[in-house]
Formats: C-alpha cells, structure tokens, sequence
C-alpha cells in the first residue's frame, strides 16, 4: 500500500484471516494414518505452506485437533478429555476412514466414527488419505476458519 | 532336530500325556493333557537336544460349535516354541474343559507368558493356575465378558462413553 491508500475490513473478517494461516495442530495419533500424517507434515508435501506447519504437542497450546487414527472405546475417554483441555476457538480434523465411521472395524472394541463422542468441522476420508487429501481438507478446514465457523 | 524326532522325544518323555501328535506341511504339534503341560513346557525348555528357549505365542481358540467337536472340550490353549540355538520349531496344545477353563500358568518358565496370559485371559476367559497377576490386559476393567469367545454376540458393544451403537 502506497501513502494515501487505505483498506476496510470487519473485525471478524480480519481475525478469520488471521487464524486461518497459523494453525496450531495437536495430532492425536493412534494407528497407521499417522506415517501418512508425517510425510504429509514434512517437507516434501510442507502444510508450513498454509501455517500449519508447527504441531504443538499439548491440547492447551493447540487449536486444532488432528485425530489420527483408530479410535477404541478404551481411548475414547482420553480423546474426550484432550478436547476439552483444548482452548477456544477450537476445531477437530477426522484423520482416515476409521475416524469419519469406524472403518472397516465394527467389532466389540473400536468407536464408530469420532462424532459420536467430539464434534468434527472437516472429514478426511482414504485409508489412508493421500496428502493431496489432506491438504485439501486442510483448506476446506481454512475457509471454515476464515468463516468465523467456530463453536463455543 | 527333525519334527517328527521331536515328538518322539515327547512322546518318550510323557507318555500316555501326550494324546496326540500330527504334522502338516512341516509343521508338527503335539496335544498334552492339561496335567501335563507344565512339564512338557518345563522338558521342551531344559532338555539340551530340544532346547526351547523362546515362548514364540501363547493364545487359544474357541471349538464351540466346530464341526466334529461338539462333544469335545471347547477351548485349546496352544503353545508355539522355537528354538534359537538349533533352528527347530514345534506346537503344543492343551484342550480345556468350558466348566473348568483353567490351565496351569507358564510364568515360571518364560516371563513372557504374564502378559500372552493375561491377552488370553481377556479374550477367552481362561484362567491361568499360579499366573501372579491375571487381570485383563488390552480391554478396560469395565467390560463384561470375553469377546472371543464363540457365544459373545458379535454385536454387542460396550462403549465407556459415547452411544451404544
């Protein structure tokens, strides 16, 4: 911006923005979705590109939940808890099929679909998903951001 | 050592507990009476020729309802032994009666088997003589029954928190 020119915004619009490029993960990571998490967080595939490049490895300095995994009945108190030690605004990314529905696990001991326990803003179906995906759900998940989609 | 000589050895050693020996594809077991299996176990591990040093698996199965077994007892425990210095292999099994569903532990042989018990304990509900410590290892304290077993029905989930689906 040169002298003299100037831009409006509204506040809301403004932090959206904001919030949108620096994501602070908490990668809850269970099972075999998470070497598809690694390689998609290096540099080859570099989500530092949409700032989301630094995992924090506690929920109380995070601000959005990768659940990465399956999730069993026993785990599910301790992902229940991680959430809510979470500050808002938060969001919950579900990681591969075995967390949008249980997968291919409907047995005595694995959690059909996370929602049944946290609310979920983006789904990342594959088994595992290719980083291709996981990217793009990491940009439907920043246009939810910049939306001001977020619960309290 | 050859499979076969190894359950000749057994046979040998145990006699009349050994109910039973076969061999498929090169792989040769042997069925011990539940009063014998710790001193089978105990022989496969300190006789110099066997040499079993290493408790590979301990798990079970559930024959209820197997064609051909209906009347027999519902449960083997099976053991699968390796021998690292002499690069041999064999199997033991030990039927288990539904009533009794207990076996005597072989903690005192390989410490290994604490745990691989205590997995077996879980799923199947089969108790383990002398084990120190039998609690169930993967599922949490509040479940109830054994999920493995043949009659847990398969659609019933028993969830800490969330919706009984």
């Amino acid at each position: 911006m040169g002298v003299g020119t100037f831009f409006t915004s509204k506040l809301d619009e403004a932090l959206g923005w904001a919030r949108k490029f620096s994501i602070f993960q908490y990668p809850f990571v269970t099972a075999c979705c998470g070497m598809e998490y690694m390689a998609t967080a290096c540099s080859h595939y570099d989500i530092d590109r949409f700032g989301a490049g630094l995992p924090r490895f506690s929920p109380r300095q995070a601000d959005v939940l990768f659940v990465v995994g399956t999730i069993s009945h026993k785990m599910a108190p301790v992902l229940r808890r991680i959430y809510d030690q979470m500050c808002e605004p938060k969001w919950v990314v579900a990681f591969g099929v075995c967390t949008c529905t249980g997968g291919f696990y409907n047995n005595y001991a694995t959690v059909q679909g996370i929602d049944t326990i946290i609310p979920v803003d983006v789904y990342i179906p594959g088994c595992p998903p290719r980083p291709e995906s996981v990217i793009d759900g990491l940009m439907k998940l920043q246009d939810k951001i910049a939306a001001g989609a977020q619960r309290y | 050592m050859d499979g076969s000589a190894i359950l000749a050895r057994l046979r040998g050693r145990l006699g009349a507990r050994v109910l039973e020996t076969h061999e498929h594809r090169g792989d040769h077991t042997a069925v011990i009476a539940p009063d014998g299996i710790l001193d089978a176990l105990r022989y496969c591990r300190d006789d110099a020729e066997l040499g079993f040093d290493l408790l590979m698996d301990l798990t079970a199965v559930d024959y209820a309802k197997y064609p051909g077994r209906e009347d027999g007892p519902r449960f083997d425990v099976v053991y699968h032994l390796y021998s690292v210095p002499h690069n041999h292999r064999v199997r033991l099994k030990v039927p288990v009666e539904q009533d009794a569903a207990s076996v005597s532990s072989a903690t005192s042989l390989w410490p290994i088997a604490n745990w691989l018990e205590r997995e077996v304990w879980d799923m199947f509900g089969i108790r383990f003589d002398g084990h120190p410590d039998l609690r169930r290892l993967l599922l949490y304290e509040e479940f109830v029954g054994h999920p493995l077993r043949k009659d847990y029905p398969i659609d019933r989930r028993q969830p800490l928190i969330g919706p009984h689906v």
